[in-house]
């Protein structure tokens, strides 16, 4: 059987790398994906565990998150597509118009 | 007995004209605002008139007779009560209160009909009624000082009434200022007879100072009291240090100038005096101060008056010195004399002042008395009634002011009496040369104006019926005190005397120098007082007095130019006034607006107050300034953010499992 600090080495790695894209990159669309990365990191942090214990409350929390994520999809997707009209760009450094 | 047990209706009348002239005035026609102005004052001399006759049915017990109408302040062992009282100091202040004032009411519908002001002039002077009124019947002092407050409210308002003109605006300044130096010693006066009487009604401390020591030797509570009651008078009463605002406060209207600072609101020191008696009697050291201060305002006051130009400001120069010469009595113990000379000179006083108005109008607003002459028979009315006044003040025998001041020369007494009689008496024949040089360059000689552009012409009979009721009370307003000495009854001073009898084992305070036989000093310099040599002599001074500026602007008009050319410096320190106006100036205004200016406001307020208040903020938006720094606006600098932070504390953690 796999042990469990596997599944978490590989959701921290997923973590990190969703974290590093998140940080560096510029494009809306690769931010959001990233997001996507660090939100299914997570869940397989909670599937694993919920593995390790017996229990179904981290299963539960996945489709929460599953949720959640679509539901954020649906409606950050609609953003994106209206910053891509009116700034003709997806470059997040350009969206800095509240800024002082 | 409807009026005595409704007393506050007397000063209610004239408030309610105030209110129903200031609030609806302007909408009305100018008759109705006549028939409330004078409707209202008229009222009020009613019902004094009426109080005065069911006060001669009270029997001596019932006097003073009390009302008090409810509890106006209570807190912890302080009570005040808004409550009033009649004796017979209060009927002549009322009586003459009420009647001058409406007199000048009567006469102001005509002198200020050309006046945009016309409805906020009768408010402000029925609400002066008012404030007078109720310090005249109070019957504690913090009541009375009410009145004395309003009063002084209402003489600023009035002085400053053409508030157009930056000079009125400033008399009107410098009377509150320089009055408000004196309220602070009648407060402070306040506040120590509470501590030492536990009271401020009138019943309350004058039964207790009256078991109280005479304090001979000086120092002592009630000297301390006296004194400072003393210093509110000088405010109130422009007697030295304080006097110099009357004098600016001649920019009000003339009315007010006969009503307010001549008549009725300057002689509310004198009132104050007199009704604090019992205090000052024991206090002789004050009693001294006072007759000293008031022999002295008499005096340098009627030096002053002697080279004035303006016809309004001898009178106001006139008014301090004969305000004086109220003091002089009071402080040498003839408290009636005091309140005599205060009535008769009410009645001559605002009948000089309104003959000046009338003057004023006829020549159209010309106050130089250097461009006026001959107006007596173009004026015929002004000039008799003004010379009845002239006379009055003068001092000639049979008229008003000739027993009054009689009355208080004969009290002065003391260990250097004769001096003071003396100086009293110079002090007669300058007020008697003065006053006629006033009257000689006014309606005497030859016209010094030109008779084409000022069209002269007599004042309207509203006017004039003031003048000749006034011009009567002048001429009589004497005799029901006339001394034994013309077979007369002296029936005024019989009048007062139970409101100035003496404590027991006190000589009678009614009779002249209480005071200083208490201290046992008699007056045996001035044996001969009270004879028919003395006041001849004083009459003969005040004749030479008159015939000195009867020699000067009649016989021989060049007289008084080469005179004050041969005599320039005192002449200079005459017209300048003493020069007291620009050494006030000197070491008290500016010094304090340096110190206000330099210190309070700069430093204090600016540095202190503001930097503090500023500083606080100054600080909150620098920090500001550097923190917003930190929001960029760009969301993956926030990211970068949470992710070192999650770092640090999950750095944290696991160095702290370990």
């Amino acid at each position: 059987m796999v042990p469990v600090s596997y599944f978490l080495m590989l959701s921290a790695a997923l973590f990190g790398l969703g974290v590093v894209g998140f940080v560096f990159k510029r494009n809306i669309i690769t931010l959001f994906m990233c997001i996507e990365l660090m939100l299914n990191a997570v869940n397989l942090a909670f599937i694993a565990f919920s593995r390790m214990l017996g229990q179904l409350d981290g299963q539960v929390f996945v489709f929460f998150v599953i949720v959640v994520a679509a539901a954020e999809a649906a409606v950050g997707l609609a953003i994106v597509i209206l910053i891509a009209r009116n700034r003709k760009s997806l470059n997040v450094e350009r969206v800095d118009s509240m800024k002082l | 007995m409807p009026v005595l047990t409704h007393l506050w209706i007397i000063p209610l009348l004239p408030l309610a004209g105030a209110a129903l002239n200031g609030l609806f005035g302007r909408h009305w026609l100018r008759r109705s605002t006549n028939v409330v102005a004078i409707g209202s004052t008229g009222l009020a001399l009613l019902a004094a008139l009426e109080l005065v006759r069911e006060f001669f049915r009270l029997g001596a017990a019932q006097i003073p007779w009390p009302q008090d109408y409810f509890t106006w302040i209570a807190a912890g062992s302080f009570r005040a009560d808004f409550a009033m009282q009649v004796d017979q100091l209060t009927v002549v202040m009322l009586l003459v209160v009420t009647l001058v004032g409406w007199l000048i009411h009567i006469y102001s519908i005509g002198y200020m009909a050309e006046d945009p002001g016309y409805v906020r002039f009768f408010s402000y002077l029925n609400l002066f009624m008012f404030f007078m009124l109720i310090l005249v019947l109070a019957s504690n002092y913090l009541l009375m000082f009410v009145g004395w407050e309003g009063v002084g409210l209402s003489s600023y308002l009035l002085i400053g009434f053409y508030f157009r003109k930056n000079s009125a605006t400033n008399a009107g300044n410098k009377a509150f200022w320089v009055n408000r130096i004196g309220d602070f010693g009648f407060l402070i006066a306040l506040f120590l007879m509470f501590r030492t009487f536990g009271s401020l009604d009138f019943s309350a401390v004058f039964s207790q100072a009256a078991g109280m020591p005479s304090e001979l030797a000086g120092g002592g509570v009630l000297t301390a009291i006296a004194l400072l009651l003393f210093v509110g008078a000088t405010g109130k009463s422009a007697q030295i240090p304080l006097y110099v605002w009357l004098p600016d406060a001649m920019e009000g209207p003339t009315p007010v100038s006969a009503l307010i600072h001549a008549a009725t609101m300057v002689t509310a020191g004198v009132y104050m005096v007199a009704r604090s008696h019992v205090i000052f009697s024991l206090a002789p050291v004050a009693m001294t101060v006072v007759a000293v201060i008031g022999l002295l305002t008499a005096f340098f006051a009627a030096t002053i008056a002697l080279v004035q130009n303006d016809i309004k400001k001898v009178l106001a120069y006139s008014t301090i010195s004969q305000l004086g010469y109220m003091f002089l009595g009071c402080g040498m113990g003839a408290f009636s004399a005091g309140i005599f000379h205060l009535m008769t000179h009410a009645f001559f006083k605002g009948l000089l002042f309104l003959g000046a108005g009338s003057v004023i109008h006829a020549m159209g607003g010309e106050q130089d008395l250097r461009n006026m002459g001959g107006l007596r028979k173009k004026i015929p009315w002004t000039y008799w009634t003004m010379l009845m006044a002239t006379l009055a003040i003068a001092g000639a025998p049979g008229f008003s002011g000739f027993f009054s001041k009689d009355a208080i020369l004969n009290s002065i007494g003391g260990p250097n009496g004769m001096y003071l009689w003396l100086l009293g008496v110079l002090t007669a024949g300058l007020t008697a040369f003065y006053m006629f040089r006033l009257f000689f360059m006014t309606f005497h000689g030859q016209p010094r104006f030109d008779e084409h552009k000022v069209h002269v012409h007599e004042s309207p009979k509203n006017m004039l019926a003031p003048l000749g009721v006034l011009a009567v009370l002048s001429v009589i307003g004497g005799w029901w005190a006339a001394p034994e000495l013309f077979h007369g009854g002296n029936y005024f001073e019989h009048f007062l005397f139970p409101v100035f009898s003496p404590e027991p084992g006190f000589p009678a305070a009614g009779t002249p120098n209480a005071f200083w036989y208490a201290i046992g000093r008699g007056d045996a310099p001035l044996n001969y007082r009270g004879t028919l040599e003395f006041m001849a002599l004083a009459t003969a001074v005040a004749l030479i007095g008159f015939l000195i500026a009867w020699w000067f602007y009649l016989r021989k008009p060049g007289v008084p130019k080469r005179l004050a050319a041969a005599l320039s410096a005192p002449y200079r320190l005459l017209a300048g006034r003493y020069f007291v106006d620009e050494l006030y100036a000197a070491v008290i205004v500016r010094p304090l607006v340096w110190l206000s200016t330099n210190l309070l406001w700069h430093a204090v307020d600016e540095g202190a107050i503001d930097g503090a208040v500023n500083g606080v903020a100054e600080v909150a938006q620098d920090s500001g300034g550097i923190l917003r720094r930190v929001y960029s606006g760009n969301m993956r600098t926030y990211a970068a953010w949470v992710v070192l932070g999650a770092v640090v504390l999950i750095t944290i953690l696991i160095w702290m499992a370990h």
